[in-house]
């Protein structure tokens, strides 16, 4: 079984995998990092988002072999240890979420749309970006709502820094 | 109500888990030694199985086991059950063929088992399973109701002639005939309620392990009741006595119904992990979820109502056939009977309803309870009936529901139900003016020079939730009672553990049970942990469905507390040297009225733990249990409004507006309830323009993945304006009703009324597709 290797939430991780895992197996079968979900199995649902090079990726549409030499972050390496992203603090403090399943694949799309939009993304932008990630539970609302108050926390954030 | 008292919007406790990824939910868990297994399921819609030959996957290395129904059968595995006896008209009990874990001679839905492999590796398991090889005699299918009905119909099991199950009914037929007869107008309607998938996004899971020395089992399953699981395991499937078998539902990613039910995977799960004597996980993938879990809806409807010349509804009278799929499920002879029939009185006070329904049969996955289970398909009927009528006897449809509210309570239906309180006006009052009604024929004006097609429907709801008095629901054929259980266990230094029957799947028990405990102990929700979903752990209890963790979980929490502060207050007057009488709570002290004697809770609590200075004859420690049995059902209840535009050009609905006036009696986490509102509203507007579930002639699912079958998305829906109206449950001590379902229950009558309100026909089917839009514009044209 070929050897693999890539970083991952700034660690140095490996493995010995089958060609056909996929980075979402590696991910919660080999590190144990089972924030990443997997909610289908068609690339629709969104529930496996993580990024890779900083960039949001279904992690349940790449095989871990095309991720090698890679920087992936998923959900369990964005808080700064017990500071929390303003993405998940937003979602925590909208009520953008419920069952929590959707959850992960939800903040790390969300960060992306904003990395990629700026801190003034507008609610049409978010509602068109989110349409590769399903949550059954909440009806979108308060994600949208979470987006948009992320954003603007982002913004103050990338201001000061 | 203090900042985290009843009413406080407060963050939810369970939040960090989730936002973090450290959310444990069954697929998460991995137990030493466990193999993985994947179940050989039909390709065929009905046939016989003819031979199953395993040789070439047991041949593979890593392949454990493959075990087929014959198996099951030798090892005298029970049949799955339907819990709820449901008599047909002539008095005969519902006509039910067995329900085979794996089926060991006839397929009757694609997708059912038929033999499962177990190996080391979950892909292992999956190439295995593809070697398996099953010989099928295919037999014709009928995949819907009007082919399940038809004469020289396939019969799909001996037991149930015609496909038929029952042939059920409720209310006075004779009285509603007459007043038909001598109605000044009838308005009738024909509708499908279509038929959903109800996609929690965690897929169904089980993990079992079975321990050899002790003969005990443990589950780990996605289950909204484990404690029902555990029972109908041992009572029924004769897995292991209950006090062999731990059944765990951890975090629990949705459920909206199908996580009820106990499935044909987890009982194989528990079976194969002894006969291997190794742990046995299994998790479906989506296309799985689609072809296994429990469907929901699926009626055909005829309903009539009658008016006199005042516009007063002197009669309805519906005939509905209701699709079970090809077995019947644990629940799903009651959902389109004592949970739709009876809600068929709506907001209306209609002196006379009878309702007949015809179960059947088809070569279809089952149906069971999903959100809302029959309160939906009886509002949607209703409310249909409603806004058509209006049409029809050219009155405003806010005008014709008022004229026929129900003001007087308690009120009893002709249906069984006795609503006990509710305010329709408010509700419809309010969601008149959060949407502006009055300025609506402007807006329409306006939007028809740009070209488009603008409505607005309304849609007023009721629901019985809070589900349920056990005497009652006991003489209407259910198999348990639905009453919840809560033990209140208060620590030696004052923190407190709730022990509840509930199951939060997301509906954020561990925020609002404790918000309950806050507000009448006056300490922090931090100090009050809720533990749920272990059967080891907590007492028996009826679990999460139908609205009813408030109603009835929450009941019983409130009532074990009233125990608990009642032995507290003895201890209090006792080193106090008071009247038990005189003592209060507050603020986290118990104080003594009138003076500055007071004693903190966590001091009570020692107290009670040290028992050094009890009152005599006082057991030591502080823990309380309750059982609480509701009274009667609640009835939340509101009003919804919608206004679309729709594209003439391609049939697109497009949401202007969407408002919700809702009367959930007293609200305990405001933002919790407005979310459980949201959800719920995309489900019904899901049901009312996106969500079709189509088989083909053959039995086949063409809409088996999120690739075709369309599920709301954030692009697809509005943001919702909400308020509520208040009229307290007198039921249950503190006045709740229940939240989870209405957005489901009331949405998609209000959309549809939009779309026909904008296009100008009745004549459109869900879900509303553009195609079918602008196919009934143009049919119309
Ligand atoms: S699991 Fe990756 S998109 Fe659904
Ligand atoms: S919170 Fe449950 S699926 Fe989104």
């Amino acid at each position: 079984m070929p050897a693999v290797k890539l970083m991952v939430n700034g660690k140095p991780a490996s493995g010995d995998v089958e060609d056909r895992t996929l980075l979402v197996q590696f991910l919660r079968d080999h590190l144990g990092l089972t924030g990443t979900h997997v909610g289908c199995d068609t690339s629709q649902c969104g529930a496996c988002v993580v990024h890779i090079d900083g960039r949001a990726v279904k992690s349940c549409t790449v095989l871990v072999g095309q991720a090698a030499g890679a920087n992936v972050t998923t959900i369990e390496g964005i808080a700064r240890g017990d500071e929390l992203h303003p993405m998940q603090a937003a979602f925590r403090d909208n009520h953008g979420l419920q069952c929590g399943f959707c959850t992960p694949g939800m903040i790390m799309s969300a960060i992306d749309i904003v990395n990629r939009h700026g801190g003034s993304v507008d609610e049409a932008t978010v509602r068109h970006e989110l349409e590769g990630n399903i949550c059954r539970c909440t009806g979108y609302h308060n994600i949208v709502r979470s987006v948009l108050d992320a954003a603007g926390r982002m913004k103050v954030a990338q201001a000061a820094e | 109500m203090g900042i985290e008292g009843i009413g406080a919007s407060v963050a939810r406790k369970e939040d960090k888990r989730f936002i973090t990824g450290s959310g444990r939910y069954t697929d998460d868990i991995r137990l030493h030694g466990m193999t993985y297994a994947q179940f050989v399921r039909s390709p065929y819609a009905h046939a016989k199985v003819k031979a199953i030959d395993s040789s070439e996957a047991m041949k593979m290395p890593g392949v454990v086991a493959v075990l087929t129904g014959k198996e099951l059968v030798d090892d005298k595995i029970g049949n799955l059950i339907c819990g709820w006896m449901v008599h047909s008209k002539d008095g005969s009990p519902m006509k039910m063929g067995a329900f085979p874990a794996m089926a060991p001679e006839l397929v009757r839905f694609v997708g059912q088992a038929v033999a499962v492999v177990i190996a080391d590796s979950k892909n292992l398991a999956r190439d295995a399973a593809e070697k398996v090889d099953v010989t099928y005699e295919e037999l014709p299918v009928v995949a819907d109701i009007r082919a399940a009905i038809a004469s020289g119909a396939p019969q799909l099991h001996p037991e149930a002639p015609g496909n038929i199950v029952y042939d059920w009914s409720l209310g006075d037929e004779a009285a509603t005939d007459a007043a038909l007869a001598k109605a000044a107008n009838v308005v009738s309607i024909e509708l499908t309620n279509n038929r959903l998938v109800p996609n929690a996004m965690e897929p169904r899971s089980a993990i079992a392990s079975y321990d050899s020395a002790e003969e005990h089992f443990t589950l780990y399953t996605t289950s909204q009741n484990p404690h029902v699981a555990r029972l109908v395991l041992s009572a029924f499937y004769n897995i292991a006595p209950e006090n062999k078998l731990r059944v765990i539902a951890p975090d629990v990613g949705g459920g909206f119904g199908s996580k009820i039910f106990i499935y044909p995977e987890e009982m194989v799960a528990l079976w194969a992990s002894k006969k291997v004597n190794r742990p046995v996980k299994w998790t479906a993938d989506r296309t799985e979820a689609f072809l296994t879990d429990a469907h929901g809806r699926d009626h055909l409807s005829k309903a009539e109502m009658a008016f006199d010349k005042d516009n007063k509804i002197i009669a309805l009278k519906v005939k509905t056939h209701a699709n079970f799929g090809a077995y019947m499920s644990l629940f799903s002879s009651s959902v389109p009977t004592y949970l739709y029939a009876t809600l068929l009185s709506g907001q209306y006070d209609i002196p006379n309803i009878y309702c007949e329904v015809i179960g059947v049969y088809t070569n279809t996955t089952p149906v069971d309870a999903y959100r809302g289970a029959g309160r939906p398909e009886a509002s949607f009927l209703l409310e249909r009936l409603m806004e058509t009528a209006a049409r029809k006897l050219k009155v405003n449809p806010a005008e014709l529901r008022r004229k026929n509210f129900i003001t007087s309570f308690p009120h009893q239906t002709p249906v069984i139900m006795a609503y006990d309180a509710g305010d329709f006006h408010a509700s419809l009052e309010a969601a008149m003016k959060a949407i502006d009604y009055a300025g609506f024929a402007a807006r329409k004006d306006k939007a028809k020079k740009e070209g488009k097609l603008r409505g607005i429907g309304l849609s007023c709801y009721i629901e019985a939730c809070g589900i349920a008095p056990s005497k009652a629901v006991g003489s209407l054929g259910a198999g348990v009672g639905l009453w919840e259980s809560a033990e209140v266990r208060v620590n030696p230094v004052g923190t407190i553990e709730i022990l509840t029957g509930s199951h939060s799947h997301g509906q954020g028990h561990e925020t609002t049970f404790a918000q309950v405990v806050a507000d009448r102990l006056g300490i922090p929700i931090s100090q009050v942990s809720i533990i749920h979903g272990d059967t080891d752990k907590v007492q028996f209890g009826m679990g999460t469905y139908g609205s009813r963790s408030a109603a009835v979980g929450i009941s019983a929490i409130v009532k074990a507390l009233e125990k608990v502060e009642a032995k507290a207050k003895k201890i209090v007057s006792h080193h106090l040297e008071a009247s038990e009488n005189d003592i209060v709570i507050e603020d986290g002290n118990f104080k003594v009225a009138g003076t500055d004697k007071q004693m903190a809770f966590a001091n009570v609590a020692l107290a009670a733990y040290t028992a050094h200075n009890l009152p005599p004859g006082m057991e030591p420690g502080l823990k309380e249990g309750a059982f609480y049995d509701p009274t009667n059902f609640t009835f939340p209840a509101g009003a919804y409004i919608c206004e679309v535009e729709v594209d003439a050009g391609t049939g697109k609905t497009s949401f202007v507006n969407f408002v919700a006036a809702d009367d959930f009696g007293r609200l305990i986490n405001p933002m919790i309830v407005e979310g459980q509102v949201h959800g719920g509203l995309a489900q019904g507007i899901g049901q009312a323009i996106l969500e079709g579930t189509v088989y083909d002639k053959s039995g086949q699912l063409v809409t088996a993945s999120f690739m075709d079958y369309s599920m709301p998305r954030a692009d697809d829906l509005p943001s919702f304006k909400l308020s509520h109206t208040t009229t307290l449950c007198p039921g249950n001590p503190l006045g709740v009703k229940g939240c989870g379902e209405a957005g489901a229950i009331g949405a998609s009558a209000a959309v549809i009324n939009a779309i026909t309100d904008a296009i100008g026909t009745e004549k459109i089917e869900m879900p509303a597709t553009p195609d079918r839009v602008w196919a009934a514009i143009h049919a119309n044209a």
